[in-house]
């Protein structure tokens, strides 16, 4: 049951951003492509996204999930080092790619040679991050 | 094509409908890299693990049905693999670090306010919008 709403959500996901246009390497570049020829589609796909969360969240309040179990709790709001640098390197391989994980994903079955080879260095990265963390947090102190 | 922001819409309020599913009915942030990471590393187990590679059967085979059916379809990837290498480590390595992505702290994140997923969101654009800057200056010196 739980498995099977998780599979609709994600064909509900995979299915949104091919329609949008976040499968299209040249569009997600054209969008961060500011100082050149500006692209604004992910800006409407960004806010068509955003607004049905922000009704879901205020439905979250004095509620539990219908398959039972608990909503995540509170956003933390610390900004530390792990948030910024790690937003950095994300968003530079972004702009070289124009892929994201999701798209990257959902675009697995008709992305060639690059959008594997792309998947599987994704995949290497998440696992080297925890020991890339305890290294910077041993070699940096805390903030 | 001028109904191109449409379709952004479009899909847009798709992906949020689908993050809005996972959380009401299954109580989980839809993060594409907390999901992904998380069965990569082994950091998700049992049930967890088990809603996550559902969610990426449905991520992957849909779409995949969808496009075989119409066909045509191309993410537009080009150049050189190595470009792709170093692009996938960065994005695997920096959404792990920064504990989400596009999904998590875009969407499920900027929807709450997090302070959080805002600050990350902006770093991410401004960093994206460095590269894509770079690449296209390289480009036009070749």
């Amino acid at each position: 049951m739980r498995s099977g709403f998780a599979a609709i959500a994600g064909a509900v996901f995979g299915t949104g951003l091919w329609l949008s246009g976040m499968t299209d390497t040249t569009k997600v570049q054209g969008w961060l492509d500011v100082f050149g020829d500006w692209d604004p589609t992910l800006a409407f796909v960004m806010g068509g996204a955003i607004i049905p969360m922000v009704f879901a969240w205020r439905l979250t309040t004095g509620r539990r999930p219908a398959l039972g179990g608990a909503f995540p709790g509170p956003p933390g709001q610390e900004i530390d080092r792990g948030l910024v640098i790690g937003s950095v390197l994300f968003g530079f391989g972004w702009g070289l790619s124009g892929l994201c994980p999701g798209p990257a994903v959902a675009s697995l079955s008709w992305g060639g040679t690059e959008g594997i080879v792309f998947c599987l260095a994704m995949v290497a990265g998440m696992r080297a991050a925890p020991s890339v963390r305890t290294q910077l947090d041993a070699r940096f102190r805390p903030v | 094509m001028p109904q191109e922001w449409l379709w952004g819409l479009a899909g847009g309020a798709m992906i949020g409908i689908a993050a809005a599913l996972f959380l009401l009915v299954n109580g989980r942030v839809m993060g594409a890299s907390g999901i992904l990471g998380g069965l990569a590393d082994g950091t998700t187990r049992g049930e967890a693990a088990r809603e996550g590679m559902a969610f990426l059967v449905g991520l992957v085979g849909v779409p995949a049905l969808i496009v075989l059916a119409r066909g045509g379809e191309s993410t537009h990837a080009g150049g050189h693999l190595a470009l792709y290498i170093v692009a996938g480590l960065l994005v695997g390595l920096g959404t792990r670090l920064a504990n989400g992505c596009t999904s998590g702290h875009g969407v499920c994140g900027i929807s709450r306010l997090s302070v959080r997923g805002i600050v990350a969101t902006v770093v991410y654009i401004l960093a994206g919008a460095f590269a894509v800057l770079l690449l296209r200056q390289l480009t036009e010196a070749i």
